[in-house]
């Protein structure tokens, strides 16, 4: 299950590719909802660590509209849900995420992506 | 007491792949629960577990933190472990986030001093350096204890990267054998990242003298 939580700290490690390489682009994504507990004290926790604009295209890209393009000033529980929702219950079961830079591509398969390089594009 | 997690969804099968929880994990737990209550003090939000296996040691920080107060992310090598590590979140209600990834490479870029709790039980038997290499290459069942000269081959590679990993108030669990040298592991840290090292616990099992290291950033003076 990568949900774009997870996405949302995902970049390319490529040999050399430094610049540019977040956030990975979904493609093809076989998208499943699945609930999770509403938790308003880790979110509010967490809201620093994300690099919003990342969250907001990842969730277009997978057709949520939902977020604003700002974190609002007051944070609060109609916030707190809707960023429940994008970041906790959407899951890419299928797919791919690929580096804006290089192109590398990550495959997501059964919900685990794997993030490994082969031997020679260890940086 | 925090439950050992259930288990019996794995099968012999599975630990022809993959880690077999054993005494190093079970001393891992150990000295988390005795944490528990810094641990639960300390609010952690991202927890990041390098080489989870079969998900035991995620799933009882999961179960000590609580399910949804925290991100538990877990990597490994081996594409099998990271489909264990899932299911058994899941056998125990726990949610976790496992990817296929060697140490922290894809987190790092984004969880810079970001990471409240760290924790690596390594491949930490010495060995010879090619085999370890290989295992590495591999991503199977070796890896799981293949370590190289001194078995540190994998942990000095992680031990690099552990400050920059580190939120403030983060804490990193390691797993050791004496035959890693834990002075000379404490004496690095200290010299080169400007943390601090503890033994947390250490016990004799199955021929092998185990510790637990807890490292952190200096509390400022
Ligand atoms: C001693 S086992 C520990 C498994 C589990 N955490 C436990 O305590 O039972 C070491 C684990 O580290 C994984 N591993 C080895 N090298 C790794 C690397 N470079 N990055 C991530 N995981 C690695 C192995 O596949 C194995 O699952
Ligand atoms: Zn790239």
């Amino acid at each position: 299950m990568v949900r774009l939580i997870t996405h949302n700290l995902l970049a390319c490690h490529a040999k050399g590719c430094t610049t540019n390489n977040f956030p990975l682009q979904i493609k093809d994504a076989q998208l499943a909802l699945r609930e999770a507990e509403f938790n308003p004290d880790f979110l509010r926790g967490f809201i620093p660590r994300i690099e919003w604009a990342a969250l907001v295209s990842a969730a277009r890209q997978l057709g949520d509209e939902s977020l604003p393009n700002e974190v609002p000033e007051m944070i609060d529980d109609d916030f707190l849900r809707g960023l429940h929702h994008v970041l906790l219950e959407i899951h890419i079961d299928e797919g791919a995420m690929v580096c804006p830079n290089c192109g590398h591509v990550y495959p997501i398969s059964s919900g685990i992506p794997n993030m490994l390089l082969a031997e020679h594009e260890i940086g | 007491m925090i439950p050992t997690p259930d288990l019996s969804h794995l099968r012999k099968a599975d630990y022809e792949r993959i880690y077999e929880p054993a005494e190093d994990t079970f001393i891992l737990l150990d000295a988390l629960e005795q944490d528990a209550e810094s641990l639960r003090a300390s609010a952690p939000r991202v927890c990041l577990e390098i080489g989870s296996g079969s998900g035991c040691v995620s799933t009882f920080l999961g179960a000590l933190l609580g399910s949804s107060g925290a991100l538990y992310l877990c990597t490994d090598i081996n594409p099998h472990a990271a489909r264990c590590t899932r299911l058994t979140g899941s056998q125990n209600k726990i949610s976790l986030d496992p990817l296929i990834g060697s140490l922290a490479a894809p987190l790092r870029h984004r969880l810079t001093r970001a990471v409240d709790v760290l924790i690596f039980n390594p491949p930490y038997v010495p060995t010879e350096e090619d085999e370890a290499a290989g295992a590495q290459v591999d991503a199977g069942i070796t890896g799981a204890w293949a370590g190289g000269a001194r078995g540190m081959l994998v942990t000095d590679a992680l031990l690099e990267q552990v400050e920059t990993l580190l939120s403030p108030h983060g804490r990193f669990y390691l797993v050791a054998v004496r035959q890693n040298d834990i002075p000379a592991i404490e004496a690095r840290m200290r010299d080169r990242h400007g943390l601090d090292s503890a033994v947390v616990l250490q016990r004799r099992a199955g021929g092998e003298h185990l510790f637990i290291l807890r490292i952190a950033r200096r509390p400022p003076v």
